[in-house]
């Protein structure tokens, strides 16, 4: 692997290989001395356009661990805000010899064009453009499903399972990349959302539709339920709103305890965070044993650390 | 001299005598911890941990064995295509303050065996560590040495060693094969 910029272009091997890297690194991080020699002398740059606490420090962290250095390069109060282009910004990464450039950018394909422009020579991760694609976080979703849901997890994708992705489809780069990922594993996915929350040209897309979290809970046993952040610029007024009001939003596609009563024992509760409580999901439900909403954060960075090591630890591709 | 070097029967007394050595060195299995590197140091470790329980009562094979994974401190990993890591599978006492014994199938250069203790050191604090292969052939590119040795075979660089174990391979051999000189 030379980048990682979607899940589309994964195969079900390259997919498994990287869970089944995290594991081991997971199992690194519960030891006293959680630092790995690893990837010393390389350098990672987080290239932040947007604002992503989260993402940024569990990349940070992912790659101090791996014993690489850190740059952060963060839009705002930088040369990019006095009008940079993103080619001028790699060509100067290139000069510092950045061997990786986490790229999280408000444009769909940014991480694309870094990565073939031709102006780096180093690997680009995604780490979130537009509302394209955001496959770090895809990963670790299918990493936490699979810690939880299949037995001796090692090798195996998430063959039979059925996994239901709730809220604004239409602008979730998680979901997206969730989709491609979960089919390529082997697992069912329903999405669930009001038809204003949906995009268009969704028919080739491998999955069924519900709209109504009821709908859906009524159809074949759920094994994951991940509830989506409703953006909240997104939620209500004038013309532009995609849904009459967060109360409607709530009673339709919300999580409560009643809703979670319905799912299978073993089922798992998941959210990309941050959350809206008491909006998507309610305390009831994301605060129960089920959640495994903080353990996605943990997961996150063996993850993280996973792909960083498959890009850089090999010998150079050029 | 090309071919099978060492059989069955060879590997098996050779590993007896490693046991045996390794309790006389070290006084009983009171302290001893067996970490094999994968691939092959793995089932020569269990092999040698069930020899030990044969001899020395109360020691129990399964707990004192564990597995330990050197990838992520190979100092060759930039040369090489991705490396899959294995896993790594401690003792549940862990090994701080243990006679950990490494174990590995051929002894080369010594760069994994200089790996396996930056990696010993990041899991614990042993009282020791000591080092048992099943071949060694030579060609050290660093100062180290094995405490236990099954057979010594002397090699030419361009040849190689093959270690066949019935866990994984089928069949119980050691193979030199020759390269051009």
């Amino acid at each position: 692997m030379k980048h990682l910029l979607g899940t589309q272009d994964l195969s079900r091997e390259e997919a498994v290989l990287i869970l089944d890297t995290a594991t081991q690194m997971a199992a690194t991080q519960e030891r006293e001395i959680r630092k790995l020699p690893t990837l010393r002398g390389k350098t990672v740059v987080n290239l932040f356009f947007e604002d992503s606490t989260r993402t940024r420090i569990s990349f940070e962290a992912a790659a101090k661990r791996l014993s690489a250095d850190v740059i952060n390069f963060s839009a705002k109060g930088s040369s990019v805000s006095k009008g940079e282009s993103l080619k001028d910004t790699a060509l100067t990464l290139q000069a510092m010899g950045a061997d990786a450039v986490v790229i999280r950018h408000w444009a769909s394909g940014a991480a694309d064009q870094l990565a073939h422009g031709g102006w780096l020579h180093g690997s680009v991760v995604n780490a979130g453009d537009g509302t394209h694609q955001h496959p770090t976080q895809a990963l670790l979703d299918a990493y936490t499903m699979r810690r939880h849901l299949v037995d001796g997890s090692d090798g195996k994708g998430l063959d039979g399972l059925h996994i239901a992705i709730v809220g604004d489809i239409l602008h979730s780069r998680v979901a997206r990349s969730n989709v491609h990922l979960l089919t390529t594993l082997g697992a069912k996915v329903t999405l669930v959302a009001p038809p204003t929350l949906l995009p268009v040209g969704m028919g080739p897309w491998p999955v069924t539709v519900a709209h109504g979290l009821d709908a859906a809970l009524d159809g074949p046993e759920i094994d994951a339920v991940m509830m989506l952040r409703v953006q909240r610029e997104r939620m209500t007024g004038g013309g532009t709103a995609f849904f009459p009001s967060p109360q409607e939003y709530t009673r339709l596609f919300g999580l409560d305890g009643q809703r979670m009563a319905r799912l299978p024992e073993h089922a798992i509760i998941m959210h990309p965070g941050p959350m809206n409580r008491g909006l998507e999901i309610s305390a009831e439900a994301a605060d129960s044993p089920r959640s495994v909403i903080v353990e996605q954060v943990a997961n996150g960075v063996a993850v993280r650390m996973a792909a960083l090591y498959l890009l850089l630890a090999g010998e150079e591709h050029m | 001299m090309t071919g099978t070097i060492l059989g069955a029967p060879d590997i098996d007394r050779a590993l007896t005598r490693i046991a045996h050595e390794i309790l006389e060195r070290n006084g009983g299995a009171a302290n001893i911890v067996l970490l094999g590197i994968p691939t092959r140091g793995l089932p020569l470790a269990e092999r040698l941990a069930a020899k030990i329980a044969t001899v020395e009562r109360g020691f129990d094979a399964h707990e004192r064995c564990g597995a330990l994974d050197i990838t992520m401190y190979r100092d060759d990993l930039h040369r090489q295509p991705t490396r899959t890591i294995g896993p790594t599978t401690l003792p549940s006492q862990g090994i701080d303050d243990a006679v950990v014994i490494l174990v590995d199938d051929v002894f080369h250069t010594g760069r994994t065996i200089r790996a396996a203790l930056d990696a010993v050191k990041d899991v614990g604090r042993p009282q020791s560590v000591q080092l048992a292969v099943l071949v060694d052939r030579g060609h050290r590119e660093l100062p180290i040495r094995a405490d236990f040795v099954g057979k010594n075979i002397p090699t030419a660089r361009s040849e190689r060693v093959d270690v066949h174990l019935t866990e994984i391979d089928g069949d119980d051999a050691v193979i030199l094969t020759g390269g051009e000189r």
